[in-house]
């Protein structure tokens, strides 16, 4: 069975491209580019012209990209690396929507004594501005804001609160996994000072991402113990995945405004055709400030993993904001900040597309759904409308 | 992707016995839309007072619908009192088996049985008042709910029991509640079952009869002091005052397992079997 993929926001596929630039660092050039002998030493220069490539995706320089090993290393070096450089223990601020790569890290630090602000988000998934302001009040601060949230898309107005942040004389980290590739990033303008991107979420492998660190900002190495990324982070370079990061930052920039047209419109195409075809559906999330690929779409009365298994059995992929699907008993933390009413939350559905997505394979989802909701309706003791 | 059996995913796509049953004699509602399932369970009797008709409507996972249809599919023919019977985990069994953190969709099954009895019995009306007190707010699960999966399905960590009842799932503020209940009733089994103790029973044991206590032992005794902290222990052999066990789970990786394996694991065994005995780790 075809599988139809519509679960991009989790994982995306290797672009070919990509896996043709790393085969060669995994079969003759498999040196270790730290060797002072040409057949390793040699590698390096492939090491550096996928930095040169990864800073150019969100104008950095070279010298400010650290590659890590996924997003998740990139947030814990940023958060716990910033939090920890300074004798001061500043106080930590985030937003109660932020992927557990950033959480952790973050309750890690207010174990250790820190205070911690998590800042509330309306019916939409956005911030107060003023909520922020009066944070940064409380003294010198370490603020982790993400750039797009990947249950629901929602963009934040990063210029804006970087500029607050900044303003405030306080250390600015955004996790922009979701939007690295999809939105245009460009950190002369944007005064962050750390920012994750993850390799998986734009076609290359899992296994490598980066952490831009501004010229100037302070962090301790997460990993310790080697002198490589200019001492800031020590380990062996993953020589064949960071030049295919390299390589998917390099498609991801030709050509990223039709592509993301493309994807929105298909994107619009399956949110416009659901919601006609299945009544009692709605989308959460911002619609003004959202992701190109995302749609967070909720059915009544019916629960989000019967859903997702019944997809499954048709060959689409896509995830749930439900408790059932998470493997834990409570539903989507982004979604309860909310303030979506748990009839909604339980019987989310998020379809998050890439450039590989085609008009066919969104006319049968379309196709299909209401069958789907239908069935799960007529088997719900909610339901109450007649037909 | 939970693991689900054949079985789970044959009753989740084409589901028994779905809907509501014509003039229904009792009729059990459990759950609710914010815990992320219900049940609505009915039936019919007919004139041998037997289960004629039975039908539900679940909001819930794939494995909470097939839970459902299963209940259906088993109850259908049989008197109230032999209804009354069926337990979770017979639901679990005639599916196969159910992952463990989705063994509260057969409780629910359950308890919406026990509802529709209820409610025939005070003739089609009343629903079935909470019993006991809540202990569990985030979900609504009482101590008698508690009690109930506790002694039937012999649960002994807190853990279990949140997967058996969703109960402390949530905030997690109860779980020292449920600890307490937990224990309380491994005192009573045990009060009311005690192993056996080796002064006490003052002859030599056979070795299957050493056997045969050495597994009860490690079974009442210790596995749920070990399950407590993640861990366990697998019985590998015995050759005479030797009992060889392996450890698992976080008792494998543990850094004072062999303290664990004297001061718990032998202590008891000669408490319970015979003071001769001497525990050693399978070599690995």
């Amino acid at each position: 069975m075809k599988t139809l993929y519509f679960d991009n926001n989790a994982t995306t596929r290797p672009a070919p491209e990509v896996i043709e630039a790393i085969q060669p660092f995994l079969s003759e050039l498999w040196g270790n580019p730290s060797s002072m002998h040409v057949f390793g030493g040699g590698v390096r220069k492939y090491v550096e012209q996928a930095r040169e490539l990864v800073a150019a995706l969100i104008h950095a320089e070279p010298a400010e990209i650290v590659f890590t090993s996924c997003g998740t290393e990139s947030d814990n070096t940023a958060i716990l690396g910033a939090g920890t450089a300074t004798d001061l223990k500043p106080n930590i601020i985030n937003t109660r929507v932020e992927h557990p790569a950033v959480l952790g890290p973050c309750l890690e630090l207010k174990d250790r004594g820190y205070n911690l602000i998590e800042l509330n988000v309306d019916e939409v998934g956005q911030i107060d501005l003023a909520e922020l302001d009066e944070a940064l009040r409380l003294g010198p601060a370490v603020v982790s804001v993400m750039w797009a949230n990947n249950e629901t898309g929602t963009i934040f107005p990063i210029d804006e609160i970087a500029r607050r942040v900044k303003a405030a004389g306080s250390l600015f980290h955004t996790d922009a996994v979701q939007a690295v590739g999809k939105l245009p990033i460009d950190v002369r303008r944007t005064p962050v000072d750390l920012l994750s991107l993850s390799g998986h979420k734009l076609h290359a492998p899992k296994g490598v991402g980066a952490l831009y660190v501004r010229k100037g900002t302070r962090i301790k190495p997460f990993l310790l113990g080697g002198h490589q990324e200019d001492s800031r982070r020590a380990g062996t370079e993953n020589v064949p995945f960071i030049v295919g990061l390299g390589r998917a930052a390099e498609l991801a920039r030709n050509g990223r405004e039709e592509e993301q047209a493309r994807v929105a419109a298909l994107r619009n195409r399956l949110e416009a055709g659901l919601l006609q075809r299945c009544p009692d559906s709605s989308v959460n999330g911002d619609l003004a400030h959202r992701l190109p690929n995302t749609l967070n779409i909720s059915f009544e009365y019916i629960e989000g993993e019967a859903i997702l298994y019944s997809l499954s059995d048709l060959g689409i992929a896509a995830s749930s904001g439900s408790a059932c699907s998470s493997g834990s008993l409570e539903p989507s933390h982004v979604l309860r900040a909310m303030g979506v009413p748990f009839t909604r939350v339980h019987g989310s559905i998020r379809f998050s597309l890439s450039r590989y997505n085609t008009e066919e394979e969104v006319d049968y989802v379309i196709a299909r759904m209401p069958a789907i909701v239908n069935r799960l309706r007529e088997m719900s003791p909610f339901v109450t409308r007649g037909g | 992707m939970w693991d689900y059996t054949g079985k789970v995913l044959d009753h989740f796509r084409n589901p028994r016995n779905v809907g509501v049953v014509n003039k229904p004699d009792g009729i059990g509602e459990v759950g609710s839309l914010a815990c992320g399932d219900a049940l609505k369970l009915t039936f019919k009797l007919d004139e041998n007072k037997r289960i004629q008709d039975v039908k539900f409507q679940t909001f819930g996972c794939a494995s909470a619908i097939a839970s459902s249809s299963a209940l259906t599919e088993m109850i259908k023919g049989k008197t109230i009192e032999e209804a009354e019977n069926v337990t979770n985990q017979d639901i679990a069994d005639y599916l196969g088996g159910l992952p463990e953190q989705k063994m509260h969709c057969s409780v629910m099954g359950r308890e919406a049985l026990l509802a529709a009895i209820e409610s025939y019995r005070t003739g089609g009306k009343a629903h079935r008042v909470l019993e006991g007190k809540v202990i569990c707010k985030c979900f609504g699960v009482t101590e008698h709910d508690i009690e109930m999966v506790v002694r039937e399905n012999n649960l002994a960590t807190v853990e279990q029991v949140t997967h058996y009842t969703k109960a402390g799932g949530g905030c997690g503020k109860c779980k020292g509640d449920i600890e307490v209940i937990v224990e309380r009733i491994r005192a009573e089994r045990l009060k009311a079952a005690p192993p056996t103790s080796a002064e006490a029973a003052g002859k030599r044991l056979t070795t299957i009869e050493k056997i045969r206590r050495i597994e009860e032992t490690i079974e009442k005794e210790i596995r749920p002091m070990l399950r407590n902290d993640g861990g366990d222990l697998e019985l590998i052999d015995v050759e005479g005052s030797r009992v060889i066990v392996a450890l698992r789970g976080m008792c494998a990786r543990c850094q004072v397992a062999q303290f664990t394996l004297k001061d718990v694991v032998e202590a008891k065994l000669k408490e319970f079997v015979s003071p001769d005995l001497v525990v050693e780790e399978v070599s690995k």
